[in-house]
């Protein structure tokens, strides 16, 4: 301000300079927000406002009964409409952090009287939080390497692929909250390091407990930043700020992540939380030996280092070798299932296969990088050298960050959503640097050639020149310029920081002409392709509700709505206390759109019971009948492509049900539903998949849709083609088949003398006898 | 057990007909006429009457009657006269004497019957509910089967001359029919009569049992609301409630059978709704509480706008669905001013054909601020208040709530509601918005621009005021370089000048007034480097600001010299060569020190 009133008109031009520059990036903020939550639009516009995919609706679930309830019902709620028998205590443990977001947005908007639905709200909380995540991405880099790099890594964060894919309009997860708060957290992580100040640190730890709140990532915060604390000790970088920096989040986070039940004593107690506390000690000891070197004599502090490391060592070993014991003597080592598969990738497949059994827990191939984070890729290791000239505390932080998350993002397709900020913080510097050299050279190069005709011709003949040379006409005379011709007209140069630093470069890097010109045409181009690829990703692949399918064919559009078909029938027509048995996939699906009560659900966190649902769809129809009935279960439901040729349907799910039916109940072998090692529903298929309830339940009557029974996924004719069902009877079918529906069958009456027959029965079929564990509910 | 309880009803009937006889005046129906709509899934009863008054009392009221079970089903009751034509007011009546099994309702007559006159009365009454599955639950291949329970002689208080009966039936199986005397069947008509000289309350039971390829899709509840926005639109969302009446499904559904080709098995069920919009009807939406619901279509025209919807799944007899459809109306087809007062003009009833609604809810929301609101409807409904508030609504809007049972779609009339509105009131809610970001804007400038230190002598506030000295002056410093850079051009271009028309004295006269001025700059400097140097904030900055000021003093001498030689050698005469070979070093420092000078501002700058 006090520069505005100055009276010297270079300084208000250089005042005037920095406030257009910042209303400028504002203004291009405001932009990137817009094109962040427009980009997520597609599902809305395409198909319509409404919730996507399976674990979103378990979220819009919560949401609704919180905002029905209240918060302190939502603590102690317990669900007893999933997880029959034994319910689930939702309040203890769900990421409370998205819902509560929601539910708060929801709440200050009814208050306004704007009346939104909430699940209107809930649609649109993920396009609004990428637009949050791409200015905590440009905070982020800007802190890192200056608000040009941050410009461009949050319009490259704004229309990731990757990002966009989690984050439609709809896909109502934790994740769309969780990466904004990821990104802010160490947004402020890196702002408490450059400053030192404790405010930031403080709001640090807020952050942290945010992210708490909302994600299971957490565990990645919560070891990367010890990680790059000790990077900073080891490299010599010990300073007060990375103490202020660190050992606030520590204490604090620690004890703001323990409220949230969901974690609770796991914040102190798993192993996925040991790093931060070892580094914590460590920087102690680092700040001690510090402070000790300050105040001794060069030489007396040698004979104290010789002296406290040999004590030192002892103690630390002792330990070292107590944590190891009680480690160790925890049967996973206090790591969790999927932390375990993300240190040992094959950890997973071998011994559960329930988070192998689901797609996005498996590696990730090639071209899903490409499809996820596009010219990324190729842009991250140029970002990755930006940041090695000069690597500072920040910069080392970034590289640290984007070398863990390709790790973690190699053993789990899911996380290359941790993949994808990084990588656009990477690019966003490479971007900009890149721009820098380019542009300064090109200023460098055109600032000298009309140097040469000025000095030729007289220097008041500038104005000339001036238009000649047009936008880039900003060499290194600029300051010789203004001064002499007040330099009014150079002012509204908009790029003017690039204009400062490149000045800096232009001695060490100064390129030629045209390949500055040339090259920076290519880098537009690449940045246009990385366009193109997102808005086409984000129109075709990601905006799809997987509830309503659609296809193009010559009469127009189709649309399969059988999901909803079948769950607003389940709704309507059935009694409000049934119980739904179904794959665990649709458990949450079942609950929230059709609001009845499913045995296993989406959160898989009983193997057993998941075991028990998956031998019922294996075995024969008697046995799974019996043991649906001991359930209590009145219709099972399952989902069947072949007619339409939907892929994703029960039968090719159908070995993971074995496998994990198998698990715990060693009767269902992998092998009997196998001929020679191949999964097949033909003529070769083996008789008990042929008689198994899901093969049953799938085709049944499927035959007669055309006469031969012709399964459009697997591309064959099935192998058992006529066959009745005895205990279940089939009550809905939606109109492509793709959900039936059928209901159990009421016990026979029990008849004097031909009971004896019906056991003598079972017996010989050799189905009870096999194992005494194939029901454990009777 | 229904066949028998009509018998029952009977034989009460006539016991009690002998003892009601009284209670009503001793008018004859010279001719009775009716006929029996049953092709839908309501009865619509259609009786013409000629009645004639034989005593000698002039009669004002006339008496219709129903058995009771037809009479709790009773939707609809209209009666009109033929010339001229003048609605009726019924109301029912309560009569002494009249059993329980009997409903009474009385009609006005427009002017008394004195003896001999006649008159001819049209009724149009609405029956649900009377045709009665049966059997009650069938398979999905069945036909649907009901029955109609009638009386051949219609029941009256009054003797009837002669009457006739006709049933019109859908164009279906018959399964069987009561046959008295004078029963025809003539295609899809059932003719019964005619009957002459009956008694009161001659009651002859009939039963009908056909096929009905009706929907009988019942709405349990119907919540409709209809918005009034002053901007231009009436907004209008329905909540059904759906059900199927008919008998009920049971055993397997199977889609296979439902979609088979050529005989698909299913013909209870009913696919579609057709609801008949208003015209210039738009933003039409069919959802549910999953979502949107993509099978429906749309047809509009000038005269009306239809809407072919299809509920997500095929309803059969006994299920359930919910659905809300909501669509936008212009507002001036609606709304109407008269005698200062403005009415919105509105259909009552669903604009669902063949949709019997049991539980109908009309909310009317008026604007915020809508006065003295009364209402008119052309039959009775229960009525109440409520308010309700949405989008930035203070007060309220007020809520206009009509209730009323078993409607059909006779019901499908025009209801007024009268309220009173100052068109001011349209403006408060964007004065609201516009006030509120007034609000926030002055709330962020005076944030930006004041100073909410708590303490004023905190050292970080301190430091930070020392910080915003230093840079204030660092401005100064800098503005003043540039002042002393400007003037060396000023110097550099009198050189040129110099080579271009060998004025030496006005060269010398440039440099003594460069000279001076710089001299006044370096002054100015003096104090400002001085407090730089005593600033403790600025410490790491003084060092680079007294670099600039000497490298800035070594670049005016080195100028001077420059400058001093050049004019030497002007008036030494020395060739330009010579010149330019002796200022060739100076000129190179000059360079290189210039060039440090800016590194130097730019750093500075940076700050």
């Amino acid at each position: 301000m006090a520069a505005l009133e100055s009276p010297q008109p270079a300084a208000t031009a250089t005042a005037m300079r920095h406030a257009f520059g910042n209303v400028l990036s504002v203004l291009i903020l405001v932009l990137i927000g817009v094109l962040a939550f427009s980009i997520r639009l597609f599902s809305v516009i395409k198909y319509e406002s409404v919730i996507h995919e399976f674990d979103p609706y378990f979220n819009y679930r919560v949401t609704q009964f919180l905002s029905k309830n209240g918060i302190y019902e939502f603590w102690n709620w317990f669900d007893d409409r999933t997880w029959y028998p034994l319910g689930r205590v939702i309040g203890g443990t769900v990421y409370p952090g998205l819902t509560l977001t929601a539910g708060t947005i929801w709440w200050f908007l009814n208050s306004l009287n704007i009346p939104l639905s909430v699940e209107t709200v809930c649609v649109f909380t993920a396009p609004v939080f990428s637009a949050f995540a791409s200015w905590a991405t440009y905070l982020l880099t800007q802190e890192v390497k200056g608000s040009g790099a941050g410009l461009a890594a949050a319009v490259l964060l704004a229309m990731v692929p990757s990002y966009i894919s989690r984050s439609v309009a709809g896909s109502y997860d934790n994740e769309a909250v969780a990466i904004f708060a990821l990104i802010f957290t160490f947004y402020l992580y890196i702002k408490t390091l450059n400053t030192g100040s404790l405010f930031y640190a403080t709001l640090n730890a807020l952050a942290y407990f945010y992210m708490v709140c909302s994600w299971g990532g957490y565990t990645f915060i919560i070891n990367l930043i010890p990680m790059h604390v000790l990077l900073c000790i080891v490299t010599g970088r010990y300073s007060p700020r990375l103490y202020i920096a660190y050992a606030p989040l520590v204490v604090l986070g620690t004890l703001l992540a323990a409220l949230v039940p969901v974690v609770g004593f796991n914040a102190v107690l798993t192993s996925e939380h040991f790093a931060s506390f070892l580094v914590f000690i460590i920087i102690h000891v680092v700040a001690l030996v510090y402070y000790i070197k300050g105040i001794l004599t060069p030489k007396m502090f040698k004979v104290a280092v010789t002296l406290v490391v040999s004590i030192g060592m002892v103690v630390c070993f002792i330990v070292v070798a107590i944590l190891v014991a009680l480690v160790a003597s925890s049967p996973t080592g206090g790591w969790s299932g999927r932390s375990l598969s993300l240190l040992d990738p094959t950890y997973a497949s071998k011994y559960i296969p329930i988070i192998a059994s689901v797609s996005e827990h498996q590696p990730p191939t090639w071209p899903s990088y490409f499809m996820d984070i596009n010219v990324l890729a190729f842009l991250v290791p140029a970002g990755i050298i930006a940041c090695f000239s000069p690597l500072s505390d920040s910069s080392s932080f970034v590289v640290l960050y984007i070398v863990m998350s390709v790790y973690f993002s190699g053993v789990m397709v899911r996380l290359m959503l941790v993949l994808a900020p990084a990588a656009c913080i990477m690019s966003g510097i490479a971007l900009s640097q890149a721009f820098d050299v380019f542009t300064g050279s090109i200023k460098y190069q055109l600032g000298r050639s009309s140097n040469s005709t000025d000095d030729a011709e007289d220097t008041n003949n500038a104005p000339k020149d001036d238009a000649s040379a047009g936008k880039t006409d900003k060499g290194e005379e600029i300051v010789k310029e203004r001064s002499s011709k007040k330099g009014k007209k150079k002012e509204r140069e908009p790029a003017d920081k690039p204009s400062v630093k490149s000045k800096a470069k232009k001695k060490a890097l100064v390129l030629p002409l045209e390949t500055s010109i040339v090259a920076l045409l290519l880098l537009i181009m690449l940045g246009a392709f990385y366009v193109i690829h997102c808005v086409w990703a984000a129109a075709e692949a990601y905006s799809a509700p997987s509830i309503v399918l659609t296809s193009q064919s010559r009469d127009g559009l189709h649309v399969f709505d059988d999901f909803r078909e079948s769950y607003a029938w389940l709704s309507h027509n059935t009694d409000v206390d049934d119980k739904v048995a179904s794959w665990w996939d649709y458990g949450y699906q079942t609950t929230a759109m059709a609001n009845r009560t499913v045995i296993v659900d989406n959160n898989t966190w009983n193997n057993t019971h998941i075991a028990t649902v998956g031998t019922a769809m294996s075995s024969p129809e008697k046995a799974a009948w019996e043991i649906f009935n001991s359930l209590d279960v009145k219709y099972v439901l399952v989902v069947f492509g072949g007619l339409i040729g939907y892929p994703s349907d029960d039968i090719n799910k159908f070995l993971w049900m074995v496998r994990i039916g198998g698990g715990v109940f060693p009767h269902i072998k992998e092998a009997d539903y196998l001929r020679d090692g191949q999964y097949r529903i033909n003529s070769e298929a083996t008789p008990t998949m042929l008689n198994c309830l899901m093969y049953k339940l799938s085709y049944y009557r499927f035959v007669e849709t055309d006469g031969k029974g012709y399964d459009r996924v697997r591309r064959t004719e099935i192998g058992k083609k006529h066959f009745k069902l005895t205990h279940f009877e089939e009550v809905f079918t939606s109109h492509h088949w793709m959900v039936r529906i059928y209901k159990l069958k009421p016990a026979r009456n029990r008849i004097r003398g031909r009971a004896k027959k019906l056991k003598s029965k079972t017996t010989s079929a050799g189905w009870s006898s096999k194992s005494e564990k194939k029901n454990p509910w009777v | 057990m229904k066949q028998s309880s009509v018998v029952d009803l009977l034989l009460l009937l006539l016991t009690i007909a002998v003892l009601a006889t009284p209670a009503f005046s001793d008018l004859v129906l010279s001719k009775v006429e009716r006929r029996i709509d049953v092709t839908s899934q309501f009865a619509r009863v259609t009786k013409t009457l000629k009645v004639v008054n034989p005593g000698s009392e002039s009669v004002s009221e006339f008496m219709l009657i129903f058995p009771k079970f037809l009479g709790n089903n009773l939707a609809y009751l209209s009666v009109k006269t033929k010339r001229p034509v003048a609605n009726l007011s019924v109301k029912k009546a309560d009569p002494k004497g009249i059993p329980d099994s009997i409903s009474v309702y009385s009609v006005g007559l427009p002017k008394t019957l004195s003896k001999g006159d006649t008159l001819t009365l049209e009724v149009v009454a609405t029956f649900t509910n009377v045709l009665q599955p049966f059997p009650e639950k069938i398979t999905q291949g069945e036909i649907h089967l009901v029955m109609l329970q009638e009386s051949s002689q219609y029941l009256s208080p009054y003797t009837v001359e002669s009457q006739s009966l006709s049933i019109k039936l859908p164009n279906a199986r018959i399964e069987s029919y009561s046959k008295l005397e004078n029963t025809k069947l003539q295609g899809s008509e059932l003719k019964y009569g005619p009957y002459k000289n009956l008694s009161p309350f001659s009651y002859s039971p009939i039963v009908v049992h056909f096929e009905s390829k009706a929907a009988f899709s019942v709405a349990e509840k119907l919540v409709r609301e209809i918005e009034v926005s002053h901007w231009g639109n009436v907004q209008v969302t329905e909540h059904y409630n759906v059900v199927h009446r008919g008998a009920q499904l049971k055993g397997e559904f199977s889609r296979l059978d439902f979609q088979a080709r050529p005989n698909p098995r299913g013909a209870s069920a009913f696919r579609h709704l057709l609801a008949r919009l208003p015209p210039r009807a738009h933003s039409i939406y069919y959802r549910d509480d999953i979502g949107n619901i993509s099978t429906s279509e749309m047809q509009s025209d000038s005269k009306k706008t239809e809407l072919l919807i299809e509920p997500r799944f095929p309803l059969f007899g006994g299920w359930k669905t919910f659905f809300t459809i909501g669509y936008g109306l212009p507002l001036s087809d609606f709304l109407f001013a008269s005698e200062g007062k403005r009415f919105v003009n509105i259909s009552f009833g669903s604009p669902m054909i063949d949709l019997v609604t049991e539980k109908l809810i009309v909310q009317v929301v008026l604007p915020e601020g809508s006065k003295d609101i009364s209402v008119t409807t052309p039959f009775a409904v229960k009525q109440s208040r409520e308010i309700k508030y949405s989008h930035l609504d203070i007060a309220g809007r007020p809520v206009v709530v009509l209730e009323k049972d078993n409607v059909v779609l006779d019901h499908n009339q025009h209801i007024q509601v009268y309220y009173k509105f100052s068109n001011i009131n349209l403006l408060s809610e964007p004065l609201m918005l516009i006030s509120g970001f007034f609000v926030l804007f002055i709330t962020c400038i005076i944030y930006t621009r004041a100073d909410f230190s708590i303490s004023k002598s905190s050292p970080t506030y301190l430091a930070k005021l020392q910080w915003d000295e230093v840079l204030a002056t660092l401005q100064e410093v800098q503005s003043i370089i540039q002042k002393c850079l400007a003037a060396h051009d000023k110097l550099e271009a009198s050189l040129r000048d110099l080579s271009r028309t060998g004025d030496i004295q006005t060269c010398k006269a440039a440099r003594k007034s460069t000279d001076s001025l710089l001299k006044d700059l370096s002054k100015e400097l003096k104090p400002l480097q001085g407090f730089l140097q005593s600033s403790p904030s600025a410490s790491h900055i003084s060092p680079k600001v007294e670099e600039l000021v000497v490298k800035e003093k070594e670049l005016q001498e080195k100028l001077m010299a420059k400058h001093t030689t050049v004019v030497e050698g002007y008036e030494k005469k020395s060739s330009g060569r010579d010149i330019e070979n002796r200022i060739a070093s100076q000129q190179q420092k000059i360079i290189a020190l210039r060039q440090e000078i800016e590194d130097l501002l730019e750093f500075i700058d940076e700050i």
